[in-house]
């Protein structure tokens, strides 16, 4: 008969607090994701942007981006960052918590001593570190690039527009977890929230603003606007008013998210599916 | 240190207009196996599921040493050790990391990680995978993983929800010899099973569930007895092939035994009336008969009539 080794315990077990299951949740999800091909898959994406990017400039040597400093990384960062982010917030959060159900890894990580809050927090943490470490590639490339043309001087609005990034990008997971714990099938959370941030929003967006003429604050994507705008010479007006098509065409107004405003709506998004996302997940069963 | 138990106080889960486990009242304590048995769909894994707060109660409680599983669940399973529905273990994981994590989350201490994680991976013989990612180990690699992770914090409680799924004849064996050695240590171990042969090899009680209801809870010889008009049953392995007249000579000559059929010519199934001192004479006299006794144990078959007799009757 095989003999159980671990027959006498040296010291009793001392389960830890909430917040060292967090850390220990974060620990070990990061490390899966960090040699997941979704990881790799990210990387490549933000390599290959980079790279056409790199390969556009220097060619064509288009005059939007080498007219100033700010301009190149307004062309460069701007266009890109919020689509990378939205991306980063699908590949990670889209089956975050959808995946424990799926996959059955649920069964592995919650009969145990620990809260639902804690793997919830611990899932996003990892989540938003494996993002943020992407993002910091994406950043260094694009600052080796600005160095390149403009040399070492960066304009502070860079660094503003990186941080909004990032706070967007928080949002995001909030949102995309939230998503997450909606569903049971991985595909669907998936396919839900990749919907969303990559062709929803944008459209509802624009019908709002366009037809309904009624700022669109709702929308998470539109107060993304400012990590663009941040970047732009001239911060851009609240509203602008403009004749659309035709001589007697209608006018139209446009907005443009101010800085509180995006933050405020960023803000709003994260803490409200954060909390969405949480009341989800500790509802689910594991049926 | 009190005796551990689990206690189940009306615990009822229903999905819509289906129940699903209807009012278990159940009270194990003390250290033992329990065998779970019930047919699929009995509401076998619906109750560990409740001991394990992955589903929640309609009504009723799930108390594990008296602490309820929902309300209080970092009190109630910090001295649980289980394995619910064959979990899938992160794939980009090794059984090292992914034992740690069990470990930390558990809080073994820091300096004892290394060796337990070691000795629980020798236990269940994966010793040569600990450094290998998990996301290509076959099924019933993964389940003894699981089983290490259930084993990892050495808990006084385990709820084990069929831990032989998927597992080759060896592994299975190796699982009951786990249990087995658990039992020794004075660990109360609860666990569904569809093996009967595997319960009665290694429980000392049994609850069978149908329909979501508790149709019995007693020690395995009671369960027996009681289905079988106060009978129990034997199944004697001998070392040489029987003549044709031993089945009568038992039969008519030993005290209690109500028959003795041959299963091989190796093998008789006894049936007699009677308890445990019975059973010793039965044996002695079986040895003292010089017939070449090797092996002697409750038949399987007595639980399996006993199981067949309660889920038809409740059909």
């Amino acid at each position: 008969m095989i003999r159980v080794n671990s027959t006498e315990v040296a010291s009793k077990n001392q389960v830890p607090g909430s917040l060292t299951q967090v850390g220990v949740t974060m620990k070990y999800t990061f490390l899966d994701y960090l040699r997941s091909r979704r990881f790799f898959i990210l990387l490549v994406i933000v390599l290959l942007i980079s790279a056409i990017l790199t390969i556009v400039v220097g060619y064509y040597r288009p005059a939007s981006f080498l007219t100033s400093g700010l301009s190149f990384y307004s062309s460069w960062w701007g266009t890109s960052a919020v689509f990378l982010v939205a991306l980063f917030g699908i590949f990670f959060g889209g089956d975050a918590i959808s995946g424990e159900f799926q996959n059955r890894t649920g069964y592995f990580s919650l009969p145990h001593p620990i809260r639902r809050s804690s793997v919830y927090a611990g899932k996003w943490l990892a989540a938003l570190l494996a993002s943020s470490m992407i993002l910091v590639v994406f950043t260094a490339i694009t600052l080796g690039n600005g160095a390149y043309y403009f040399g070492m001087s960066v304009p502070y609005q860079f660094g503003e527009s990186v941080l909004l990034a990032w706070f967007y990008l928080v949002a995001v997971l909030g949102f995309t977890f939230f998503f997450s714990s909606l569903f049971k099938s991985t595909s669907y959370s998936i396919l839900v929230t990749a919907v969303l941030f990559l062709f929803a929003f944008n459209l509802i967006e624009t019908l709002v603003a366009n037809l309904v003429q009624i700022e669109p604050w709702f929308i998470l994507t539109y107060g993304a606007q400012i990590i663009g705008s941040v970047l732009s010479t001239e911060y851009p007006a609240h509203t602008t008013t403009v004749r659309g098509f035709g001589p007697n065409g209608p006018t139209l107004t446009l907005y443009n998210a101010t800085i509180p405003e995006g933050l405020a709506i960023i803000a709003a998004y994260f803490i409200v599916t954060a909390a969405l996302g949480l009341i989800l997940f500790e509802r689910k069963e594991f049926t | 240190m009190n005796e551990p138990s689990i206690q189940a106080v009306g615990l009822t889960k229903r999905y819509g207009s289906f129940t699903a486990l209807d009012s278990l009242n159940l009270n194990i304590e003390r250290s033992k196996c329990v065998g779970f048995l019930g047919p699929n769909g009995a509401g076998k894994t619906t109750t560990l599921k409740l001991f394990t707060d992955l589903i929640r109660a309609s009504s009723g409680e799930a108390l594990v040493n008296g602490v309820n599983v929902h309300t209080r669940k970092k009190k109630a399973l910090e001295s649980v050790g289980t394995l619910i529905e064959t979990p899938e273990i992160y794939p980009s994981l090794t059984p090292r990391e992914a034992l740690s994590m069990v470990a930390e989350t558990r809080g073994v201490p820091a300096a004892e990680r290394k060796k337990r994680i070691e000795d629980v991976v020798t236990e269940v013989r994966m010793d040569e995978w600990v450094d290998k990612r998990v996301g290509k180990f076959s099924k019933g690699m993964k389940q003894r993983i699981n089983i290490a992770a259930a084993l990892l914090s050495d808990p006084r409680i385990f709820l084990l929800d069929e831990p032989s799924t998927g597992l080759d004849p060896r592994g299975m064996s190796e699982v009951r010899d786990i249990v087995k050695s658990l039992k020794g240590k004075q660990r109360l171990i609860f666990m569904s099973s569809h093996l009967l042969s595997e319960v009665t090899d290694i429980c000392d009680e049994v609850a069978m569930i149908d329909h979501g209801k508790l149709l019995v809870y007693d020690t395995l010889s009671n369960v027996t007895s009681r289905f079988s008009g106060g009978e129990n049953i034997v199944e004697v392995g001998f070392l040489r092939p029987l003549d044709g007249g031993v089945n009568g000579r038992i039969a008519s000559g030993v005290p209690g035994v109500t028959s003795a059929e041959r299963v091989d010519d190796r093998t008789l199934r006894i049936r007699f009336n009677g308890g445990a001192s019975t059973q010793e004479r039965l044996l002695s006299n079986l040895v003292g008969m010089n017939l070449g006794v090797i092996s002697y144990k409750p038949a399987s078959s007595a639980l399996e009539d006993v199981y067949l007799s309660l889920i038809k009757d409740t059909k």
